[in-house]
């Protein structure tokens, strides 16, 4: 076992992607993810790769495209306001089929809104912020190890399905420090990058477009894109915590689920039978573990640091099965556990559970 | 007899999708003309832009990467700086280059990118259907200025490659025309040196092509080459701007 | 003696421009009087007056025009 060192957020983000190879970084300064572009114009240097701060993150996403286009591992990091203005950039990568890392740790909003950790990006990363027909995995890590580890595998499905891939975190989670083992990156058995760009030297030339004027043509790509959506389907990912004998199975992901994990705890102390279901992957949803769940358990909780957005997606994957009640917070307020725990007694007690 | 002219190797055996006489069509052929010449198909990548040039690509014989509307300089900056052994140059409108993109086109230009950007200069919006693009010459007649190009309204033609000629980062820019066979060829002169500049490792060059838009100009083919002479080129006088490897000789 | 040329124009892909003609210091080349598939009175060689100084296929947009000098 490899010796554990104290890491912030937002530098494990930054060394888990230098460390899965990723050789050109272009962004733009946001709070609060500065320390990713600040550790990498330190880091890239000393492993010759590329940092490069855009003028905008409208450029810097499309420096991303470009680069990872010659076949070079790329990210870009930022926040909400400059998730937004990256999203047309998101969209281009999805059609023209390139892998890259898109980093966003979500504050609060709409507008400027403010700096402090928030889970109102939910609809803009899993619903395709962007234009046009098109899905991205995005992963919510909880902590700063499954930030290093996340970070790392978010670019072997870049690769895989040659697609973008989202990590939405939010302001506690680039802030928070915790321990982690720099782990080195797993084997991966990725496809050959045969559509890059450099040069024509002894091949057919090649095209990288997403012009496709042809309706009929432009529905075939639409349905190839969806496809492999279909395969990224089954690569939902989600921790359990004690809801094998649950009758309450509250939901959240990110700094709400610690939230929700200490709630639960308090609530198990009650000897209320409460148990957590943690969704990492946001898209694809883990609608599998929610059904299962719904077996045994005919309430659920989302909780959110928001107004209720991923409830929408609890409440789909139900269907109907079980209720699904809401308690959030946006703006950037942290609740604490005995807060979420209240609020999970309320219903226990008003559900007659 | 021996042959003086026959169509470049780099240039698909393809049909323009073009208007008759357009200058987008010239330009290609231009661009074609060089890469074989220079013998660069194995190592030039080229950024089309949105509008009528995003389809070069089916004319180019070499590789090609589509760009979002004004984003061809960040596009490219990625491209070279992951790839700086590869001949990287955008292909762009005035739109593209001067309106939604000259933030992406000043700062890679500002930041020396060596990256080569072939700007299309034809004071119309042309996919679109004839718009007002930014640098539409003032009582110039548009779909969306009808009235003319009206300073208090509308403002004034932008001329970003002199911009772009003040700063540092910028090593070669020109204005060249393709209103005379001789100012044709100066402008394949002007692509040339574009390319050896990006080459050398110099900085940023940049060659703005006025250009021809008989439909959107709503003229004939011959009637706006001579409009490019007579009208556009007192507006955007043509001429090289920057040349810092004529300094260095000096 | 003066250098002769000939000019060969595609006149399928032609699409009437004219430029060819503005340019022509021999007035070599004329507009035909049939139409083609794209429905333009294609450019076509007229004279044998032609030097080959390859101004028309300089011009020329459609990249229609092959040049041959003796």
């Amino acid at each position: 076992m490899s010796k554990k060192v104290l890491m912030k957020g937002t530098d494990a983000i930054a060394e888990a992607a230098i460390r899965a190879g990723c050789r050109c970084y272009f962004g733009y300064p946001i709070t609060p993810q500065n320390e990713i572009p600040e550790y990498m114009s330190r880091r890239m240097e000393e492993v010759g790769g590329v940092f490069l701060q855009g003028e905008s993150e409208i450029a810097s996403i499309n420096m991303v495209l470009g680069a990872a286009a010659t076949g070079m591992r790329a990210m870009t990091s930022s926040s909400s306001p400059g998730i937004s203005l990256k999203q047309e950039g998101l969209s281009f990568l999805a059609a023209l089929e390139l892998p890259a890392v898109i980093v966003n740790i979500n504050r609060g909003g709409p507008g400027l809104g403010n700096i402090a950790p928030s889970q109102g990006d939910y609809y803009q990363a899993t619903r395709g912020g962007g234009h046009g027909d098109y899905r991205m995995p995005v992963y919510a890590p909880a902590s700063v190890q499954e930030l290093y580890d996340i970070t790392m595998r978010a670019f072997d499905v870049a690769d895989l399905y040659r697609s973008p891939v989202m990590i939405l975190g939010d302001g506690m989670m680039g802030q928070i420090v915790e321990p982690i083992e720099l782990n080195e990156r797993p084997e991966a058995d990725l496809p050959p990058k045969d559509y890059i760009l450099d040069g024509a030297d002894g091949r057919p030339s090649r095209i990288i477009k997403s012009l496709i004027l042809d309706p009929a043509e432009m529905e075939e790509h639409n349905w190839k894109l969806k496809r492999k959506y279909d395969l990224m389907l089954k690569s939902a990912r989600w921790e359990e915590y004690l809801t094998d004998d649950a009758k309450l199975v509250v939901i959240a992901y990110g700094t709400a689920a610690r939230i929700a994990k200490g709630a639960v705890k308090r609530a198990r102390s009650e000897g209320l039978k409460v148990g957590l279901i943690r969704p990492i992957t946001l898209w694809p949803f883990p609608e599998e573990a929610i059904r299962n769940a719904a077996k045994h358990s005919k309430v659920f909780l989302a909780f959110e640091m928001s107004t209720g957005q991923m409830v929408d997606d609890v409440r789909l994957a139900l269907e109907g099965r079980a209720e699904c009640e809401f308690y959030g917070r946006p703006g950037g307020v942290v609740p604490l556990p005995q807060e979420v725990a209240m609020i999970i007694q309320r219903i226990w007690l008003q559900k007659e559970l | 007899m021996k042959t003086v002219y026959t169509r470049p190797k780099s240039l698909k055996d393809a049909p323009y999708h073009y208007c008759p006489g357009c200058g987008h069509s010239i330009v290609h052929r231009l661009i074609c003309e060089l890469v074989d010449e220079m013998d660069l198909r194995g190592r030039i990548i080229c950024i089309p832009p949105a509008g009528c040039a995003v389809l070069a690509y089916n004319y180019f014989d070499f590789d090609t990467c589509e760009s979002a509307h004004g984003r061809g300089c960040a596009i490219a900056t990625g491209f070279k700086r992951a790839r700086p052994d590869k001949l990287i140059f955008t292909y762009q409108g005035d739109g593209d280059m001067a309106a939604i993109g000259t933030a992406e086109t000043l700062h890679a230009a500002n930041r020396g990118e060596r990256i080569t950007s072939i700007f299309i200069n034809n004071a119309v919006y042309g996919m679109t259907g004839g718009q007002m693009a930014p640098t539409t010459m003032v009582g110039q007649k548009t779909s969306t200025s009808p009235y003319g190009r009206r300073t208090e309204i509308e403002g004034y033609p932008l001329k970003i490659t002199d911009l772009i000629a003040t700063l540092p980062g910028a090593a070669y820019v020109t204005r060249t025309s393709l209103a005379t066979p001789a100012k044709i060829r100066e402008t394949k002169r002007s692509i040339k040196k574009a390319f050896e500049v990006q080459m050398a490792g110099i900085g940023y060059s940049l060659v703005e092509i006025l250009s021809p838009c008989p439909t959107n100009w709503k003229v004939t083919p011959r009637e706006s080459f001579t409009y490019l002479e007579e009208i556009m080129e007192k507006e955007y006088p043509i001429g090289v701007m920057k040349d810092i490897t004529a300094k260095k000789e000096g | 003696m003066a250098a002769k040329g000939k000019i060969k124009i595609d006149q399928v892909l032609c699409k009437a421009c004219e430029l060819c003609i503005t340019v022509c210091p021999e007035e070599a080349i004329r507009l035909s009087a049939g139409l083609n598939d794209k429905g333009y009175h294609p450019a076509e060689f007229c004279k044998d007056s032609c030097k080959g100084c390859a101004l028309c296929a300089v011009m020329c947009p459609e990249v229609v025009i092959e040049v041959f000098r003796e």
